[in-house]
Parts: structure tokens; sequence; C-alpha cells
């Protein structure tokens, strides 16, 4: 079990490094460019790790480090198919901690940043909860490892809520239309948001927090369509990788909302899909 | 091994200038040159930035700017002066509102003349640059 | 005397100790030395009790109705002539109505009515009265210090201190009172002493606002008097019985709903729910102390106590499902009205009232799932909250202002204030505290039970309550730098009763489960007949219990590491222009100018005076149609 897990911590970010390097190869070829190699993002962050330590103040990497280490915990919890609700409060913890590190700074940008996230959480955080909701629904309990041994995957009974979770992957990925907080492009209009101050070996941190980040988005979406046979599973893969280039051109194609507009609608789709998916759901079980 | 060349982030001030040499910057950036195969991103923030990148000359209001965001530059890093007017001030050398190229402020690690400077003669310049990072980073190691 | 008496009663002793005595010094000695001795007094009961809980009946009770009709009759006399000369009508027609009411009941129809337990003290009773006797001797003790500074500040308020505490001692009295009866009359009449005691508390600085604010808790604490005494006399005429125990065995046919219906109604009022959430937000205007244990950790728990203890007649009966309605859609439109709030207090009252409809609408479930997250809330809620209150009472102390985006600068000011309401706003939401665990069982509760709409309005409401926690957070952690601000004492009065309630909030996070084990599954087994499960499993509270000693670890291992770390300080990014103190920059004429951070309030979508209108309609329309739907019963 402890090999597991550390299996767990040591691969997880190595796979969402790799998936932000096709991220970045994959846009550029969208761009018509020829683009940085795949390892490209492995690159970035060993050369911040050797750059100088400079700060802004002291107490400031802390939430970062605090933050990656819920999130590789949350991590943890989800691939040895744990309880989903668990994981949900502890990214949300994770989360949070990152955000306040945003506020610590003091700076312009930093609190900018840390305000949109927050309004980024509390715009995808029922959609969240729903899923949470309706696998338990879908599947009677909500411990993954339950989840993923069903006879049903979980999307033929939760089309409207997967939908919703595509919606919000947007948020959770960091893309366009969704990317108000600290945009990778963003940077003529709020420098680099949350972002701002952290450099060096803190920099780094957050950019594996960041991938982290993704495997979660993307075991969401496994969680889908996954059963007990191994069939399912590789087409589950199949299927995250799909989610996966689906946003990249999303990303590409759409410019960033204003905030009014990402709440409102994320609202609204979650109140319609999730919840129309799950009454009706209410009805047959 | 030294990873710094294979990720330069760059940040790019623009100080008084005709902004023709900041259009060539911006250019290098188009999939037509696409220097983002080498791994560059234009961040726009020097505490990411490994190159500062000038284009166009100092002046009086400009002078502790461009001090202030040298220092919030992490070690090692180069400074790029592209264009004539980053080198010496150019042609406006002499005006009253020019104090001159940007090594009258900070360090300067590599020249790209030109008035205005080719994307070629950029991309060839960052290039040198990185050299110059690399040895920095070495150094930095020994110390 | 038996021990459970002596409590309930030396709290009015020491009331009345306390309004004699003038002499500021040496009441304060009075009522410290009494806080104590009330939790002593409260300890040693629960101790003694707790294994086998106790019944009590007095062989004299008819002389202590009788006392009990004086006193309240002496009571509506004083509520009727306030109503009339403040001219505020309704409250002395409420009363007008009541009291007749009682009396009438108590000398004619009583006499066959026999009460075989006056007093119960059963597992979630001794809960309750931990929380009254614990967190209301440390509020106390907090209120020596902090009414002394308040009349430094408030000049212009007459001084009445003496009234004041020995007020909250009459209080704790009757919430005592009012947790451990069964006889329903007993417990009315607890009721009724605590609204009259928040009406004098809310009234205290006797300026207009407070006295406006002081006669809506009034109204609506009496109306729901009013409902409670019809029930009674409902209950005591069609079913010859007093007693709550009785009560909730009855089978919920339609004469049983109506009295039930008419007991939630009060609850409700008591609770602050939508439409009557008006006076507890007005009750901000009273002294911290008051807000700390009346209006967020005991009086309002007594509504939702009640409606814990009618869960079974609730459970999935018509009137409990239009109490979870309202209870639900309380705290969803109470989580939305908080981010437009700027005033500390403000803030704290709307998120009172979410909590309390969240326990609401898990105890009108009455599964024993929900009734284990309710009683989980109840005792986190009262912990955190009044940590909370406390602490931004001392804030206001310290800053002199309660708005919150005043206390960026709390760190530098009072860095052990600034931690204290950081482990209280996290104790509220975050995992893994405690609220978080309770709103964790009550999501799985609803979906147990197939309460849909319920899930999805728990879900847009934690989604809204993380965003006005974290942002206070966000003020509090920011490093601002303020020289202005002169450093003023931090008395030990203040700050004795926080830190012992910080150390409250980890203790019960850490013990939860044990609480769960000896308190909790008890309780519910013996009202289920069955044996309880713990909604949330073994495993996930093990990991759990992992969070919480990495969020104790971490910032004790960051100091080692910070250490040995040195690193060049640079200023904050101001786009170049810094002036180098982080805090003003150079703007394009060359001026200086400040850097002002706010937070987003977002009034246009949030704001109370849009929302509030709309969601009182929308309760309103809740509480007519669950009318409609007795009447069709009764039909």
């Amino acid at each position: 079990m402890i090999l597991k897990i550390i299996l767990i911590i040591i691969i997880t970010p190595l796979v969402g490094g790799l998936l932000a390097g096709m991220d970045r190869v994959i846009s550029a070829r969208l761009q018509g460019r020829h683009g940085p190699s795949v390892f490209q993002p492995f690159y970035d962050v060993l050369k911040l790790t050797q750059k100088e330590s400079i700060q802004v103040n002291t107490m400031h990497r802390f939430y970062v480090y605090a933050s990656l280490a819920f999130i590789i915990l949350t991590v943890v919890v989800m691939l040895t198919g744990g309880d989903i609700l668990l994981a949900i409060f502890v990214l949300t913890l994770g989360s949070i901690l990152f955000v306040l590190g945003g506020y610590s700074s003091n700076s312009p940008y930093n609190t900018i940043g840390s305000e949109r996230e927050l309004l980024q959480m509390m715009a995808y955080e029922p959609m969240v909860l729903l899923t949470g909701a309706g696998l338990y629904y879908a599947d009677k309990s909500f411990f993954i490892k339950d989840i993923i041994s069903a006879k049903v995957p979980a999307i033929i009974y939760l089309p409207g809520v997967f939908l919703g979770l595509i919606y919000i992957l947007t948020f959770k990925l960091r893309k366009s239309p969704f990317d108000l907080s600290m945009s990778h492009h963003g940077h003529q209009e709020i420098v680099k948001g949350m972002t701002t101050e952290y450099s060096g070996k803190d920099l780094a941190i957050i950019e594996v927090t960041h991938w982290y980040e993704t495997v979660i988005a993307l075991t969401l979406v496994f969680l889908f369509f996954a059963t007990s046979s191994l069939e399912s599973r590789i087409f589950a893969v199949i299927a995250c990788l799909l989610a996966y280039l689906f946003e990249i051109i999303v990303d590409n194609g759409f410019a960033r909302v204003k905030w009014q507009l990402a709440l409102k609608s994320t609202w609204l789709v979650t109140g319609v899909l999730g919840s129309i998916n799950l009454i009706v759901l209410s009805f047959f079980r | 091994m030294n990873y710094v060349k294979k990720s330069p982030w760059i940040l790019h001030y623009d100080g008084t200038s005709c902004n023709g040499c900041d259009i060539e910057v911006l250019a290098c950036l188009t999939p037509l040159y696409d220097v983002e195969r080498f791994g560059i991103i234009n961040t726009g923030n020097p505490k990411h930035a490994d190159v500062l990148v000038i284009t166009g000359s100092v002046n009086e209001q400009n002078i502790p700017v461009v001090k202030q965001l040298y220092e919030q530059m992490a070690d090692p890093k180069v400074v790029v002066a592209i264009g004539i007017c980053a080198a010496t001030g150019g042609i406006f050398a002499d005006c009253y509102n020019v104090s001159g190229g940007v090594d009258k402020v900070i360090p300067v690690d590599v020249y790209v003349p030109g008035c205005a400077a080719r994307p070629e003669s950029i991309i060839d310049g960052v290039v040198k640059a990185l050299g110059i990072l690399d040895e920095k980073r070495n150094a930095m190691k020994l110390k | 005397m038996n021990i459970i008496t002596l409590l309930i009663l030396f709290p009015l002793i020491a009331a009345i100790a306390v309004f004699l005595v003038r002499n500021d010094s040496m009441r304060n000695v009075i009522v410290k030395i009494s806080a104590l001795i009330t939790c002593i007094l409260t300890l040693y009961v629960v101790s003694t009790y707790f294994k086998t809980g106790a019944s009590l009946s007095f062989a004299n009770e008819h002389v202590i109705d009788l006392a009990i009709i004086s006193v309240e009759i002496l009571v509506a006399s004083y509520v009727i002539y306030t109503g009339i000369k403040s001219k505020c009508y309704l409250v002395s027609i409420f009363a007008a109505i009541q009291t007749p009411l009682i009396a009438w009941f108590e000398l004619t129809q009583k006499a066959g009515i026999e009460v075989k337990s006056a007093i119960i003290l059963d597992n979630l009773s001794a809960i309750m009265v931990l929380i009254v006797g614990v967190i209301g001797s440390l509020i106390c003790l907090y209120a020596v210090g902090y009414m002394k500074w308040y009349h430094e500040v408030h000049k212009d308020y007459k001084e009445r201190k003496s009234f004041f505490l020995s007020v909250v001692f009459v209080f704790l009295s009757a919430m005592l009172g009012l947790v451990l009866s069964n006889n329903l009359t007993w417990i009315y009449f607890c009721w009724e002493i605590t609204s009259l005691c928040s009406f004098l508390l809310i009234g205290y600085t006797r300026t207009k606002e407070a006295k406006k604010n002081s006669l809506l808790a009034l109204v609506i604490n009496v109306g729901g008097g009013l409902a409670f005494a019809i029930a009674i006399v409902m209950i005591g005429i069609n079913f010859k019985t007093l007693e709550l125990s009785v009560l909730i065995t009855l089978k919920p046919g339609i004469m049983v709903l109506i009295p039930v219906f008419l007991l939630s109604i009060a609850a409700l009022t008591k609770s602050a729910q939508l439409p009557f959430s008006g006076w507890l937000l007005g009750a901000m205007v009273a002294p911290t102390p008051s807000s700390a244990l009346l209006h967020s950790a005991t009086m309002v728990k007594a509504g939702v106590y009640l409606i814990i203890r009618l869960a079974p007649l609730l459970g999935q009966t018509s009137v409990g499902r239009i109490v979870t309605l309202v209870g639900g859609f309380t705290f969803l439109a109470a989580s939305l009205m908080a981010i437009a709030q700027r005033d500390g207090k403000k803030i704290l009252a709307y998120s009172t009232i979410a909590n309390l409809g969240l326990i609401v609408t898990c105890a009108s479930i009455g599964t024993q799932e929900s009734l284990w997250a309710a009683i989980l809330l109840v005792i986190f809620h009262a912990i955190s909250k009044s940590l909370l209150f406390l602490s931004v009472g001392a804030i206001e102390h310290q800053l002199g202002s309660r708005n919150v985006e005043d206390m960026n600068i709390l760190m530098h000011v009072s860095r052990k204030l600034a931690l204290y309401m950081l482990i209280g706003i996290s104790g509220m939401f975050l995992a893994p505290f405690g609220m978080l665990i309770s709103k964790w069982a009550a999501m799985k509760a609803f979906i147990d039970s197939n309460n849909i709409l319920i899930v999805i309005i728990l879900a847009y409401g934690s989604a809204a309550t993380l965003f006005y926690w974290t942002k206070w957070m966000g003020k509090l952690v920011s490093n601002a730098n303020n020289r202005n601000v002169t450093k003023k004492d931090f008395t030990l009065d203040e700050e004795l009763p926080i830190f012992i309630q910080a150390v409250l909030i980890v203790i019960a996070c850490v013990t939860f489960p044990l609480i769960s084990k000896y308190a909790l599954v008890p309780y519910l087994t013996a009202l289920f007949k069955g044996n309880a499960m713990v909604p949330i499993s073994a495993s996930d509270i093990n990991i759990m219990l992992i969070m919480l000693c990495m969020i104790l670890l971490l910032p004790i291992s960051f100091i080692p590491l910070h250490k040995k770390d040195k690193r060049r300080i640079v200023p904050i990014y101001m786009a170049g222009e810094n002036t180098g103190d982080n805090e003003t920059f150079y703007t394009a004429a060359g001026m200086t100018e400040k850097v002002e951070l706010k937070n987003w309030y977002m009034e246009g979508y949030f704001g109370s005076a849009k929302l509030t209108y709309w969601c009182n309609v929308i309760a309103i329309v809740i509480m007519c149609t669950g009318v409609i739907l007795l009447i069709r019963g009764l039909a």
C-alpha cells in the first residue's frame, strides 16, 4: 500500500507534465506553429528550481507548499479508490490555501487574481458537489473503488451531470474562456494574476501543483466511463484524452469572458443540466 | 545540467521608442518566426523572467522603472538591448528627452543593432544571450 | 436539592447578586466567580449523569406552576405596557392573547394531567447543557472586560453594566431550564424569558435604532410564543399530556400535526429563519457579548433544539417537508446575502441564519443520519460562532471598526487575534474541521433520503459560503502595513475566553469520533429503536485526522525550513513604479498614490436590499402552503 502511494505521488506529476506539454504542442499546431518539445514543461520546472531565491515576504510561499501537500493528499485519496466527497473537500482546502497565498502578498495583481480565483471556485463548486452526489446516486457508493467497479458506466445514468462536468472542466484546467485568475496568456490584463509575486522554486511548485490538478480533473471524467472490465477502463482513458483535446480546442477558440458571464452561465448550466439529471434519476432509483 | 537555456522566459520592456523594434520583437512570437519552439514565453512579469528584452532608449522617467524591473528579476538573468536606440540612443541620442542607451542604467549583455532590428537578428541575439545565461548559471553554481 | 435544580437556579441567584452590587470591581469579581461556578456545576452535572441519564419530578410541582404563571403575568404586563408605550401594538396583542390563554389552561384544564418527569437529562440535553454552561460562562468572563472599554469608547450610552450582566445570568438560567425541562409549560416559560432577555439586551444602548430593533425582536419572538401557547393548549386538551417525551411518541395524525406545525413556527421564529430573519440582523446593534451568547451560540439554538426533539414527528410528514423547505431555502438565501456584507457582525449574523437553516433542514428530515448531522452541527456551530463573535468584538476594540476592509492591518496590530480569527473562520467551513464534517454527513443524509432539491440547495449554498469566508480570511492574512493605529492591550479577560474556545474547536474536531460514539449514537439508537450508524466511514475519519495533524504540523515545520533558506527581498510588482514601501506607486503625472485593495461584494447580485424582499415572499408562500396542507388534512 505504501509503495502504491509513493508510486502515485511520483508518477502523477510526470503524467500531468506530459499532458501540459501535449497541450502546448497541440495549441501550437492549431495556430500553425511548430511549438516546443513535449517535455518543455519539465524543462521549465527544472529551470525554475535553478533560479535565485527571491521573495516578497516570509509567509508567502508557505501557502504554496501547504497547498501542494493537500493536493497530493487529494490525488492519493482519489487514486487509491477513496471517498470522492472527501477528495473534493481536501481539494477545496488545497485550493483555498493557494488563494490565501495570493492575498498574503498584498500585491494588487495577486489580490485581483485571488478574488477571481475565488469567483471561479464559487462558480464550479456546485457542479463538483453535484457530480459527487450524482455518482453516489448512480453507484450507491461514494468510494471510487466501488464507482469504477460498477457493471454499468456511470454516464448512462448521468449524461447531464457529465455535460455539466465538461463545462466546468474549463475552469479546473485553467483554460479560456474561464481562465480569469492566472491565465498563461493574460499578462496584458492582470500580469500573471495569482502567481505574479512568485518566482524560482515556489513557481516550480505551483507548476507541479497544476500538473496534479490536471490529473485530478481528468480522473473525474474517468469515473464516468470506467466499469469493472478492462476494455471500459482503456476506453475511459481515451475518453479523458478526448475531453482534454476538446478543452484545448475550446481554449484556442474562445476569448476570456468577463466574470459576470462566467458565474451566471456556470450556475445556470449546473442548475439546468445537473439538477434535471439528478431529479430524473431520483425517480428511477 | 543547466536548464536555463532550454526554457528562457522573457520580459519585454519598451522605453522611449518609435515602436518599430517593439513590433519586430512581437513578430518573433508570431507563427511566422515562432520562438516558442525554443521554449521562449513572453511573461509580463520580471519575477518570472530570465531575459530582459529592452527596446527603445531610457529617459529620466523610466530610469527608476528599468532599475526596478531589473532588480525584481531573479538570477541568472541577461539583458538584451534591441535596436540602436536601446544600444546608444540612436539618432535621438542628443535630444533633451533621451538620456541614452540602456547601459546607462543596467548592465547589458547583448546588443542587437538595427533600426528597426530584424526578427532574424533578434532571434540571433537572444540565442547568444542564452549562451551567456548558461555561463552565468555556472558562475552561480560555483558561488 | 438535586444538583440539576441547583444548576438551573444558580445563575438566577448570581443575577440578583450582580444586579445589587454597583461597585465595578466588586461586581466584576462576583461575575467571574459566578461564571466559574456555573461552568464547574455544568461539568459536574454532565459527568455525573452522563451514563445513566436523569429524570426528575417534583413533589410540589403545583406550587412551581403557580409561581410560573405569576411571573408570566408580570412579564406579559410589562410587554403589553412596552408595546403600547412604543406604539407597537402588535406585540401587546400577542402578549394579551397568549398569557390569559395559558393562565386559563393552567388553572382550569390542567387538573387531570399528570406530569411524570418534569426534567429529563439525556444525551441531547447533556450536550445542550454543556454548550450553554461552558460557552455561556466563557462569554460572561469576556463580557467583563468588554463592557468596560465599550463604555469608555461610547461615552454617550448610559452605563447600566450591572443590569446587562444580571440579564445575561437570568438568560443563562432560563436557557438551562429550557433544555432540561420536559414539561411543555416550563419550556414555554423559559422560552418567553429568553425572548424578554433578548429584548432587554438588544435595547441596551437605548438609541433609536436599538429600540426599533429590540421591538422587532420582541414582536417576532412573542408571536412565536403565541404559537407555542396555542400548541400547548391543543396538546393538553386533545392528548391529556404536557410532556415532550410523550408527545414525540404519538402517531402523527392531523390533530398532532397542527400543534407540531405551531411548535415549528415558534422554533422558526426563535431561530430567525426566513421570513422571520429580520430580528437577528437587527440584533447586531447590541454589544458583542449578547450577540455571541444569545444570537449565535445559545438562544437561537433553542429553536433548532425544539425541532431536533420533534424530529420523529416531522420525519415523513407534510409539516416536516415544509419545515425542510424553509430551512433549506433560508440556508441558500442567507449564504448568498452574506457575500454582499461588509460589516463583520452582519456577515456573522447571516452565516448564523444560514447554518441554523441547515440544522433545521437536517433535523426536520428526521432520518437517523440527518439527526446525527444536525446535532453535530449544533455543537460545532456553537463553538465556532461564539469564538468568531468574541474575536470580532476584540477586533472592534483594537481597530475601532468592524468593517472587513479595515482588517487587513490586523496581522500587524495584533497577530494573536488574527490567528484566532483565522482558526474560527476555518472552523466554519474547511475540512477537516467540524462544520465540514457535519455538512458532509448532511449531504449524505439528504441524498439517502431522496431530497434532491435540498442537495442542490446545499451545493449552491456551500459555494457561496466558501466565497465569503475565504475573502474575509484573505483580508486577515494580507500583511498590510499601517503605522497609524496605536496598539491597545488585548486584555486577559478578552483573550482567555477566546483562547479557550480556539482550543475547544481543535479538541472537538479531534475527538468528534468519541462524541459520536458516546453521545450521539446512544441517543439515536434509543430514539430510533435500532442500531444507529455513523454516516462517515472509519477510513474517512482516519484521513481527516491525518489532515488535522497536517494542518497543525505544517506551520510548525515551516519555521526551520524558512530559517535555512535565506532569500533576497524584492518589492512587489507595480509595473516598476513601486515607490519602495510596497504601498504606494508613482502615477503617470509623477505623483505618489496609495494602492487600495478591496474585496468583491457584488451588491448588484447579492445585495440584501433586493434579495430580502423576494426571499421573504418565497418563504411566506412556503409557509402558507403548509397551512393549506394542514387545512386539507383536517377536511
